[in-house]
């Protein structure tokens, strides 16, 4: 199986480790990631509250890209580009003025084959949860897990459409593959302000804040995420958190390609879990077998 | 509390001009308030969700374009999800900022929407996002220089960030694309 990648901007920068560990776990699973040659930024937030055109032109620039190198299927594992390819891909293929005006300006027509997949999709749904089991070489324990799915991944369920918008699952059954406990919380599909990171900060601490206690009290050990913005909220604005509220947290806040990762018996350093604030090494050793 | 609703023509026009950009009729709208009830930052709010749905209904256009509340929605679309009446509440708010960009009465103290600009310029000179780039104007612009300063070592220390941005082979085909945007628009 080979398939396009879109990493976007995050994944060679903040969140670097959740490219690596992509990288890795894919290899491992059979699947052949080929970058998109010459990609440019999604667009984020800013572009679709900025101009509705071109918040849909740049999406539809990147598919484009990944059509002519002949695969039928990207993954983007930065659960925002996820959201505003999907987003891109349904407005345009719904509205014939608007895909009208997005191949006048891309210059180019588009013809809405490729299908854009989260590489938790293709684990869950493509590859299968019993191959994973079977592959698995260290079990994880018992770890107790607080899988967090954020807002994009999961809404709206009309574009994203891959799992529950209220008690998604899919995290949760990964994580009970490859031998941790999913823990039952409230908290799953929860903002933790997002890109309010830089401009809103104390939004993030409210809400982050918020998530990370309900985690605590669940019983986790650790969060399992699959956003770039949702893990930097989480993890790196943690210490401030926990100064606010006068509370040790210390919670690690893992990639799901982290975890899986390590129960497919790579190692800490290669997917780059040196590289979280909250260091998360004292419990994973702990806990591997 | 004494509000001024708008006439018939002004009401119809604002509601077509959010229709035309967002897809999405705000007359649908019959206020059970549950988009304010799930919104996460309705606490930071001026107005809840709610009400600047009715603003608009009503056609009170300058009410809704000052509130804090469009610039704090988080575009989480938890709203989006819930509404009985089938409405993307958060893309009706993206339409207001939309409008409200376009048409030059931001705010002055919102912080959201200088980092939007700053965050397109930064695609439309590279191709992609230089966070370090973002995150040193936009301190500059709101008049926080030195925040965050403290992460920045144990950032560079753990090759989080880097000074260097990284570019795509031909910038200017973005700065072309958003270029074409623009021209589209203004049409």
């Amino acid at each position: 199986m080979k398939v396009a990648y879109y990493p976007g901007c995050a994944l060679h920068a903040t969140a670097k480790e959740y490219d690596d560990s992509c990288q890795l776990v894919f290899k491992e699973l059979g699947v052949e990631l080929q970058e998109v040659p010459g990609w440019i930024c999604c667009g984020a937030t800013p572009a679709h509250l900025t101009s509705h055109l071109l918040g849909v032109a740049l999406p539809c620039k990147n598919l484009i890209l990944a059509d002519e190198m002949g695969l039928d299927t990207v993954i983007a594992p930065c659960a925002a580009c996820f959201n505003r390819l999907k987003v891109a891909d349904q407005e345009v293929k719904e509205d014939l003025e608007l895909k009208k005006d997005v191949e006048k300006v891309l210059g180019r027509p588009y013809s809405g084959r490729v299908e854009i997949k989260h590489p938790l999709e293709i684990i869950v749904q493509d590859i299968g949860l019993e191959k994973v089991r079977k592959m698995v070489r260290r079990e994880l324990e018992g770890l107790r897990v607080a899988s967090y799915y954020g807002c994009l991944l999961v809404r709206p369920p009309e574009a994203v459409s891959f799992d529950d918008p209220e008690d998604p699952q899919s995290l949760d059954n990964l994580v009970t593959a490859i031998g941790g406990e999913a823990l039952p919380w409230a908290f799953k599909t929860e903002c933790c302000g997002a890109s309010f990171s830089l401009s809103e900060t104390d939004i993030v601490f409210q809400l982050s804040g918020e998530i990370l206690n309900e985690a605590v009290e669940a019983g986790a050990e650790c969060v399992v995420v699959a956003c770039p913005l949702c893990q930097s909220n989480l993890d790196l604005r943690q210490k401030a958190i926990e100064k606010r509220y006068r509370k040790r947290i210390n919670l690690p806040v893992l990639y799901f390609s982290q975890l899986l990762g390590l129960a497919l018996g790579m190692n800490m350093r290669e997917l780059g879990l040196l590289k979280h604030m909250v260091d998360p090494t004292k419990l994973l050793e702990k806990t591997l077998v | 509390m004494k509000y001024a609703i708008a006439s018939e023509k002004v009401r119809r026009t604002f509601a077509k001009q959010i229709e035309k950009i967002s897809g999405e009729r705000i007359s649908l709208c019959y206020q059970c308030g549950k988009c304010s009830a799930g919104c996460p930052v309705a606490y930071a709010m001026d107005y809840l969700p709610s009400q600047i749905t009715r603003f608009a209904q009503l056609g009170m256009v300058e009410k809704l374009m000052g509130s804090s509340t469009i610039w704090i929605c988080a575009s989480c679309k938890t709203c989006s999800v819930r509404c009985p009446r089938g409405i993307e509440l958060a893309k009706i708010m993206d339409a207001f900022r939309i409008l409200a960009k376009r048409q030059g009465i931001v705010p002055k103290g919102q912080i959201a929407p200088l980092f939007d600009g700053i965050f397109l310029g930064s695609i439309e000179k590279y191709g992609r996002l230089h966070e370090m780039g973002l995150i040193s104007k936009l301190n500059i612009a709101s008049g926080r220089p030195f925040k965050d300063l403290s992460l920045l070592p144990i950032m560079l220390r753990k090759g989080k960030i880097r000074f260097v941005p990284e570019k795509v082979n031909s910038p200017r085909e973005v700065r072309n694309l958003i270029r074409k945007v623009e021209e589209l628009e203004s049409k």
